[in-house]
């Protein structure tokens, strides 16, 4: 059509060599009107792009603060004794309230757990509040409605949750992260979530760093690309860089979880635990997102090894140096941080993964800390994935709080990448 | 002189790589006789026959300077192959493993394959393995998702690549990297507990369910937005400026330019984008767990809940699961397709970009 009308306006040329004309004039108006429409088209998918982003940070803000409306099953104002408030009576009165309350049964079990003379003050005002207050949160508001419609949140908790308490709640606080984890949603922590994050990532990287630069360097400095073992070594890794995430959680159940099972259990050591046994251990998950992040790990490596100048590699070569001493002296030192850029990234990637561990079989509940390599274990993102999966919405609030804890981990590696790359160059700058 | 001879001596292995051979030394065998002198350093270079020994050249002391077999060197170079083999035997591993059980699945009497490619129900309860409920939804969800992410991150990366200033585009491009380094667990929160009361709101809540593919296949959307935009942008810029110039020289307009000169020579690039975003997409897994519903569901409403192939994985394994029971294997059935499917894409992709780059240099 747009060709047709062109054609036209050659065709009725009206002196000069340039064309012009009524009918090109309102051409070329209409074919720039046309381009600035798109040109608002194209801002317009990159605005959304941005307002998507925003929504995602402002939902995440939004639930992880607000207010909430808590019902408690005896008033702390009630267990005062003698006009001195809860939190501030001494240990002897709070076990006397604590063995006033709760069944002997209970007081036998807590005092086998450990013995009351042996238990802080704050470790028993905890037991209080959790057992005899027993607060329950009702309903709860997000961050927004807390600060504009701060008066009708007031109302609806008024009307309906009468005697009720409603005060605003961070979710993301200290004890949120020192915490182990709780079925009561105002105790509940991410400290074993986070500590399993760190001993899976740890692992990750104890196996797949070493073999993913060694690789690079084989495919980049020894091998011979005509070789048929390897392209089809390069073509593979390729591939798998493709392959979801979930069938490398169905490997790892396969492989480390079962057919390695008295390895990955600790069982071969004897160091595992009975109840631990079955090979859904820290070790497993590690391998797992090991193998995962294996490719980018290569593909980055050998990019970095590949903008080495080979002029460095030649003068090694010219003084006399053996390949491996070319590779080992100047080959990765001037690639390093190319390297660890690419592994953080990587790693990055490997701490925000779950699906492959729902599939490895992190644990559904445990409040205990990992304690080994072959210890259950839980991480950061399982944890969102599980309160995140329940009805309740107090659930949702710690859900975004832990992704907030998430998401500052996440930036605070993604920020050391850069400082680090920065560093290595200033220093080689330097040298 | 003495020290530094012997240094030189230590290591070295050889002076002169073959020409052909290039960088690749330790694999020239065809010059491994060849003796070099220290002293030679200072005057002409020593031949490179076998026979020549330092004496003959430079009347030093005698050294042996021919090449030694270096045990450590081939043994390193050993490991550095086995840590290369890895990514190989993952592949093997990946394709036995769900091989094997896809098998096993399949050896059961209550499965066969055209109960499994027949049937439209999944209700392994009751002995029903038809895969095309979860198939349904994992395509329903994708093509929700390429409907959102294609055209903004095309629009985004034409954008990027023809429109926006150097300083802009400097700013842009690691706010786009950072919507895709968000985990996928994130965006199935923001599926749940955003998209969804917003798509209620808006359609009502009797249409749309708390569970559905319309917001999870919108939010997997936004997430492969950076992956097309990205690899879009890449193949854009790398079409070399003097087409553009041509083009704005007889007289076309930018707009035109892009569309007409730009993007149908980076088409293969931008192909390749979109292909591997679907394969992206289908291999999703969180978002569909946390927001597309729990159950395999044969519908095509994308308002109502469904379960996808990834995100019945993922529910079957979270739960108690014993091996070698029929659920057990199943999902590797399902992992099987999956991977298949995923793989195809992958390969699909880069057949597109080796078959019909347009080269310009």
């Amino acid at each position: 059509m747009m060709a047709l009308h062109q054609q036209q306006a050659v065709s009725e040329p009206t002196g000069g060599l340039m064309p012009s004309g009524p009918t090109y004039h309102r051409q070329v108006e209409a074919r720039q009107r046309r381009g600035r429409i798109w040109a608002i088209i194209f801002q317009a998918a990159l605005v959304s792009g941005v307002i998507a982003l925003c929504a995602l940070i402002f939902n995440i803000v939004n639930q992880s603060f607000g207010y909430v409306a808590i019902v408690n099953n005896i008033d702390p104002a009630e267990l005062a004794v003698d006009g001195t408030p809860l939190n501030a009576l001494p240990k002897e009165q709070l076990v006397e309230i604590l063995e006033a309350n709760v069944s002997a049964g209970l007081m036998r079990r807590y005092a086998h757990d450990v013995p009351f003379a042996e238990r802080s003050r704050e470790d028993i005002h905890g037991l209080i509040l959790e057992r005899v207050v027993e607060p329950q949160v009702q309903a709860t508001w997000g961050l927004f409605d807390s600060v504009f419609a701060r008066g009708s949140v007031m109302a609806e908790a008024e009307e309906r949750f009468p005697g009720s308490d409603v005060y605003f709640r961070s979710w993301l606080t200290t004890s949120f992260i020192s915490n182990s984890q709780s079925s009561e949603p105002l105790r509940a922590g991410v400290r074993t979530a986070i500590l399993g994050s760190l001993w899976v990532v740890a692992i990750t990287i104890l196996f797949s760093f070493p073999i993913g630069v060694g690789a690079a360097i084989y495919l980049e400095e020894y091998a011979h690309r005509e070789r048929p073992l390897n392209r089809l070594i390069q073509t593979n890794i390729n591939n798998l860089a493709g392959v979801p995430s979930i069938i490398y959680g169905m490997l790892g159940l396969a492989i480390f979880v079962r057919v390695l099972e008295a390895f990955t259990s600790g069982a071969f050591l004897g160091v595992g635990d009975q109840s631990t046994a079955n090979g859904r251990t820290i070790i497993s998950a590690g391998m797992t997102l090991g193998l995962l992040i294996l490719p980018l790990i290569i593909i980055n490596g050998q990019e970095a090894i590949r903008a080495v100048p080979s002029s460095l590699r030649q003068a090694g070569f010219g003084l006399g140096a053996t390949h491996w001493q070319v590779i080992w002296h100047h080959v990765l030192p001037s690639a390093m941080p190319g390297i660890l850029t690419g592994t953080i990234l990587a790693i990055s990637r490997a701490i925000g993964e779950t699906a492959p561990l729902v599939v490895v079989g992190a644990s559904t509940f445990i409040a205990l800390d990992p304690s080994g390599p072959f210890s259950k274990f839980t991480v950061l993102p399982i944890q969102i994935y599980q309160w995140t999966s329940r009805p309740q919405d107090e659930f949702r609030n710690l859900a975004a709080a832990a992704i907030l804890v998430l998401l500052i981990l996440l930036l605070t590696l993604n920020a050391s990448a850069v400082l680090l790359r920065n560093q290595f160059n200033r220093r080689q700058a330097n040298a | 002189m003495d020290r530094l001879n012997r240094e030189l001596e230590s290591t070295l292995c050889l002076l002169l790589p073959d020409g052909e051979q290039g960088v690749n030394m330790t694999q020239s065998a065809p010059v491994a006789h060849a003796a070099v002198s220290a002293e030679s350093m200072q005057g002409p270079v020593a031949g490179v026959d076998g026979q020549a020994d330092a004496d003959a050249v430079g009347g030093g002391p005698k050294h042996d300077l021919r090449r030694k077999p270096r045990v450590g060197e081939s043994f390193i170079q050993g490991f550095l192959f086995l840590c290369g083999a890895v990514s190989v035997l993952t592949t093997v591993g990946i394709v036995i493993v769900l091989g094997r059980e896809t098998l096993l699945f399949f050896a059961s009497e209550e499965v066969n394959l055209l109960k499994f490619f027949g049937g439209t129900e999944w209700q392994p309860a009751i002995g029903r393995f038809g895969i095309w409920p979860l198939v349904t939804a994992t395509l329903m969800a994708s093509l929700i998702a390429m409907a959102v992410a294609l055209p903004v991150g095309l629009c985004i990366a034409i954008y990027l690549s023809e429109y926006a200033a150097q300083r802009t585009r400097s700013i842009l491009k690691p706010i786009l990297e950072v919507l895709a380094g968000v985990p996928t667990v994130v965006y199935g929160y923001f599926a749940l507990t955003f998209m969804t009361p917003l798509l209620r709101g808006m359609l009502g809540r009797d249409l749309v369910e708390i569970y559905n593919t319309a917001s999870a296949g919108i939010v997997i959307g936004i997430l492969v937005i950076p992956l097309v935009s990205s690899m879009s942008d890449d193949a854009l810029t790398a079409v070399p400026n003097s087409l553009r110039q041509a083009s704005y020289g007889l007289g076309a307009t930018r707009l035109e330019t892009a569309l007409r000169i730009v993007l149908p020579a980076a088409l293969s690039g931008v192909a390749a984008a979109f292909i591997v975003a679907i394969s992206r997409a289908i291999g999703e897994t969180m978002i569909v767990a946390i927001a597309a519903g729990a159950g395999p569901n044969f519908t095509f409403s994308p308002f109502r809940a469904a379960e996808t192939m990834t995100g019945h994985i993922v529910r079957i394994s979270g739960g108690d699961l014993s091996y070698d029971s029929i659920d057990y294997n199943s999902i590797f059935a399902i992992g099987l397709l999956l991977f298949l499917l995923t793989l195809s894409l992958n390969i699909l992709s880069q057949w597109i970009v080796r078959r019909f780059r347009e080269e310009y240099e």
